[in-house]
């Protein structure tokens, strides 16, 4: 866990990611929250603050009685999401650290080409 | 949300200490709590007079709805788990046990037993020839297999090594996730027990200077870093926490940023690293020790 972020955003983060990579499979049952919580050695209610924002983001829906399931469509609109946030997290920050080295946006896109064809 | 503890306008003095200072806050049912703060800056003595050990010099406080002093419906449901924990000559672990139930409704003696091994702590043996870290876990194992609605634990592991306060925090979270109570944690290792905490109350000099959501906390401090110019322009008329510099470069926390003042803090050519719940609650006991010299 990194410092400086509340601690739920980091887990709903996480089980973004397991969702994304497809690892967390939609339709399938997600961990409970004390297992999230034993797991990262967090709050219980911190993790269930976590769970809370992706269920508020349609990502898990609650079956009564049984638990959290990922939702039918969650990876996609969670790909669109971070695509959305890519350029601000990634592509500036890039294209910044570029410029201080001298490196225009044209030698820029073909490091890219190159790492790309590795 | 049911308040466990509600405390208003407490202080203790002992003689011409003045302990806890005009102290009022509120603890919530089923929250883990800490209660941080430097050697001497209050906390051992608030829990003594919550748990009703001590008389309070003015001010009032009500656990469970009362009083808690000479209150036996109040304290059987609280367990005070204390560092300084002093057992009658002669006795072994074993007798502590055997008297634990007595004192406590909800105590497990299944529970205790795991813990017993888990902590790998002889029964049969005087609890005076025993190590430091063991007497500890004796206390720990009390604290948790009591399960009351209200627990206290005050230092509880001097001497026990890191793979036993492992065990403490893992235990603890397991067994309050099964058993949700009141439990409030006092200790000088805040970095491994931040993320057990949902509430954080931090005391210093007999007062409170941060009652605060743990999250809350966390992002509310960042260190920017850079240029002393850069750093500075940034910085303007915010809050500065704490400040560090070395030459011509800067390092200063303030409080918590936005989005956009981030990005604007990193198109500045500012980096921006965390502040630990640690860290954070260091900067701020020394700034409210600069305003209190200040102003005495």
């Amino acid at each position: 866990m990194d410092e400086s972020r509340p601690i739920f955003l980091q887990i709903a983060e996480q089980i973004e990611n397991d969702i994304i990579s497809g690892q967390l499979a939609e339709e399938t049952q997600v961990p409970s929250i004390n297992e999230f919580a034993a797991f990262y050695r967090i709050n219980p209610a911190t993790a269930l603050k976590g769970v809370t924002l992706l269920v508020e983001a349609g990502a898990l829906y609650k079956k009564r009685g049984i638990g959290m399931f990922v939702a039918d469509g969650a990876q996609a609109s969670l790909k669109g999401k971070r695509r959305d946030q890519f350029s601000a997290e990634f592509v500036r920050p890039l294209v910044a650290e570029a410029g201080k080295l001298g490196i225009t946006p044209t030698q820029l896109a073909e490091m890219i080409r190159k790492e790309d064809t590795k | 949300m049911t308040a466990v503890i509600e405390v208003a306008g407490l202080t203790k003095t002992f003689g011409s200490v003045t302990a806890v200072n005009d102290v009022s806050f509120t603890v919530e049912e089923n929250k883990i709590y800490g209660l941080l703060g430097r050697n001497g800056a209050g906390k051992t003595t608030l829990m003594q007079l919550l748990t009703g050990q001590d008389f309070a010099t003015s001010g009032s406080i009500e656990v469970f709805g009362q009083s808690p002093v000479e209150n036996a419906k109040v304290l059987q449901r609280v367990s005070f788990i204390k560092e300084s924990q002093r057992y009658p000559e002669d006795f072994k672990p074993k007798h502590v046990f055997k008297s634990a139930p007595w004192f406590f409704a909800n105590w497990d003696q299944e529970f205790a037993n795991r813990l017993i091994a888990d902590f790998r702590l002889p029964l049969d043996r005087r609890i005076k020839k025993m190590s430091r870290g063991q007497v500890s876990a004796i206390g720990v194992i009390v604290g948790l297999a009591s399960r009351a609605p209200l627990t206290f634990f005050d230092e509880p592991y001097l001497g026990l090594d890191a793979v036993a306060r492992q065990i403490f925090y893992d235990r603890l979270l397991e067994d309050y996730a099964n058993h949700p109570r009141t439990v409030i944690l006092s200790t000088h290792l805040i970095d491994e027990v931040a993320n057990l905490l949902e509430h954080v109350i931090v005391i210093d000099e007999g007062r409170i200077i941060i009652d605060e959501d743990a999250d809350t906390l966390r992002g509310s401090a960042t260190a920017v870093v850079g240029t002393s110019t850069a750093v500075d322009a940034f910085v303007g008329t915010r809050e500065v926490l704490h400040r560090d510099g070395i030459g011509g470069l800067a390092s200063v926390t303030v409080a918590g940023l936005s989005e956009k003042e981030r990005a604007d803090a990193r198109a500045a050519g500012l980096e921006l690293s965390p502040v630990s719940l640690q860290q954070l609650i260091i900067r701020k006991t020394n700034l409210s020790e600069k305003e209190f010299e200040v102003s005495a």
